[in-house]
C-alpha cells in the first residue's frame, strides 16, 4: 500500500496517495469546474503542466495557485470556486 | 473642406486631449481630435488612475482639487468600465519625520476644506491589515479615488463625439501652423486653433516645449479582493518623487474594482525606450514588499511602462504658446494627468472662449517657462 495523505477539498475530507497533484485529487473527488472565469464560465485543468493557469484554486488560504503543480500534503485545505 | 472647418484641432487622444475635446464640444466649438495611435494608449494607459489632491504647491493643490470635484460631479454618468471608486488615499508614515508630515498635510487639507483624518499606528493596521507592523500611522484622505484611465479617456471622447466632435485616428500631426495641423500624409486639418495634448510626445509637434519623458513601471496582479482597501502611498514618496534627476521607486499601491492590485511606482529620466527593465521592476517590487510583505505571495500577471510628460516646475502647460496665438498647449501633467485632465479641459476652454475661470490660470500658462519667456 502506498503512503497516503489526507486533505480537505471544499470541506470534504479525502485521502489520496502521497505525491498526488492537487488537481488530480480534485478531479477524483468528482469536480471538473475548479474556478469561474471573469465572465462566470466554469474552468478546470487544461494543460496539466502549469502553463495555462486554468486550474487555479485556493490552497491554505492562498488564492490563484495552480493545482496541477502542487502535490497534496497532509492537512491541506483546498477551496475550489467552480 | 473650407479653411477653418474646425474651431479647434486637438492633437492627442489621451485623457487630457479627450477631456479637452469633450469640454470644447460641450461649449459648442467645432472640434477635431487627431490621434496617431490608440485612444488613451500613451501615458494614459500607464497611469494608475489615482484621482488625488496634491499639495506640493498652491497651484498644484488648486488644479487637483478643482479637478477632483469635477470627477465627482461627472461620476454618476460613467459607464461601469470607467471603474470610478472613491476608495480614499492613505499616505503612510514610516517614521517620526513622516508622521510630522502627516500632521502638516492634515493642517493643509483642513485649512482648505479637504477632509483628512490622521490615523495612528493601530488605526492604520485596522484599515490595512496587510501593511507591515511597526509603521507610525498615516493620513486618510477619503475623497480621493481611482478610475481606469483608458476607459475614462474613451468615455470622454465619446462625449465629445456625441456633441459633434470628429476623431481622426491612425496618423500623427507632424506640424502645426496658423491654418491648422498637418498630418503625416500631407493633409491639412483646417482649424483656427491647434491644441498640443501630446503628453510626452508633445515636443515633436512643438519643438522646444519643456516637456521631458519620465518613465514609469507598473505591475498588476491577479484578483485578490480585499487585499488592499485604499490607495496607499508612502510618504517617503515625497523624498523620491521630487528628485529632478535620479531614478527612484516608491511604494504606491491601488485596489482595483476587479480585485486586482496595481503596484507602482518608478521614476526614471533619460530613458527613451518603453521596455520593461528588470532592475527597476525589482527595485519597485522590493520597495512594495517592504511595506506589504504579503505581496510576495500574489501572482503578477502583467508589467508595463509609460512616459510621464514632466515639466521643470512640476506644473502642466495650459494655454497659448507665446508668439503663436493659434497654438495652445495642454500637456506636461507628469504623473497627475488623469486627475487634472478635467480641470485642464475647463481652463483651456475658458481661455479659448474668454470665459472666466474657476481657479487662477496664471500658474499653468506656458508663458511662465523659459521657452515662453524667450519667445515672448
Amino acid at each position: 500500500m502506498p503512503e497516503t495523505v489526507s486533505l480537505t477539498i471544499d470541506g470534504l475530507q479525502v485521502r489520496v496517495p502521497a505525491g498526488t497533484p492537487v488537481a488530480t485529487a480534485i478531479l477524483s473527488s468528482g469536480r471538473t469546474s475548479f474556478r469561474r472565469s471573469v465572465r462566470g464560465e466554469p474552468r478546470g485543468p487544461l494543460c496539466g503542466m502549469g502553463i495555462c493557469y486554468e486550474c487555479r484554486v485556493t490552497v491554505n488560504g492562498q488564492a490563484h495557485l495552480r493545482s496541477c503543480q502542487i502535490p497534496c500534503q497532509d492537512g491541506m485545505d483546498v477551496q475550489t470556486d467552480g | 473642406m473650407t479653411p477653418a472647418a474646425f474651431d479647434v484641432a486637438i492633437v492627442g487622444a489621451g485623457i487630457v486631449g479627450a477631456a479637452c475635446a469633450a469640454e470644447c464640444a460641450q461649449a459648442g466649438m467645432r472640434v477635431v481630435v487627431i490621434e496617431r495611435d490608440l485612444v488613451g494608449g500613451g501615458a494614459t494607459s500607464a497611469g494608475m488612475g489615482h484621482i488625488v489632491v496634491m499639495d506640493d504647491s498652491e497651484a498644484q493643490f488648486a488644479l487637483t482639487r478643482y479637478s477632483q470635484n469635477l470627477w465627482n460631479e461627472l461620476s454618476s454618468q460613467f459607464p461601469a468600465d470607467v471603474e470610478f471608486e472613491r476608495c480614499g488615499t492613505i499616505w503612510v508614515a514610516a517614521d517620526d519625520e513622516e508622521m510630522a508630515e502627516v500632521r502638516r498635510k492634515q493642517g493643509f487639507c483642513e485649512a482648505r476644506g479637504v477632509p483628512a483624518e490622521i490615523l495612528d499606528a493601530k488605526a492604520l493596521e485596522e484599515a490595512e491589515p496587510n501593511l507591515r507592523t511597526g509603521l507610525m500611522g498615516g493620513l486618510l484622505v477619503p475623497e480621493d479615488g481611482v478610475v481606469y484611465p483608458p476607459c475614462a479617456a474613451r468615455y470622454l471622447l465619446e462625449r465629445a463625439k456625441d456633441r459633434g466632435a470628429v476623431v481622426r485616428l491612425g496618423q500623427p500631426a507632424i506640424e502645426a501652423n496658423r491654418e491648422g495641423p498637418r498630418l503625416r500624409d500631407g493633409t491639412l486639418v483646417p482649424a483656427r486653433v491647434t491644441v498640443n495634448a501630446g503628453g510626452a510626445s508633445s515636443p515633436s509637434l512643438t519643438p522646444g516645449v519643456e516637456v521631458q519623458k519620465r518613465k514609469g513601471h507598473l505591475v498588476i496582479t491577479d484578483r485578490y479582493p480585499r487585499f488592499v482597501h485604499h490607495q496607499l502611498v508612502e510618504l517617503g514618496y515625497l523624498k523620491s518623487a521630487h528628485s529632478l534627476t535620479s531614478d527612484s521607486v516608491a511604494f504606491n499601491i491601488q485596489p482595483r474594482r476587479t480585485g486586482q492590485v496595481l503596484i507602482g511606482s518608478s521614476r526614471q529620466y533619460g530613458v527613451d525606450d518603453l521596455k520593461v527593465e528588470p532592475f527597476m521592476l525589482q527595485k519597485m517590487l522590493q520597495r512594495a514588499r517592504e511595506y506589504m510583505p504579503g505581496l510576495s505571495r500574489l501572482s503578477a500577471i502583467r508589467a508595463w511602462t509609460g512616459f510621464r510628460p514632466a515639466t521643470p516646475d512640476k506644473l502642466p502647460l495650459i494655454g497659448p504658446c507665446p508668439g503663436q496665438e493659434w497654438l495652445y498647449l495642454a500637456t506636461g501633467h507628469e504623473g497627475l494627468g488623469i486627475t487634472t485632465s478635467l480641470g485642464t479641459a475647463k481652463l483651456l476652454a475658458d481661455q479659448l472662449l474668454n470665459r472666466p475661470a474657476q481657479i487662477p490660470v496664471e500658474p499653468y500658462l506656458p508663458a511662465r517657462t523659459k521657452q515662453g519667456s524667450t519667445h515672448a
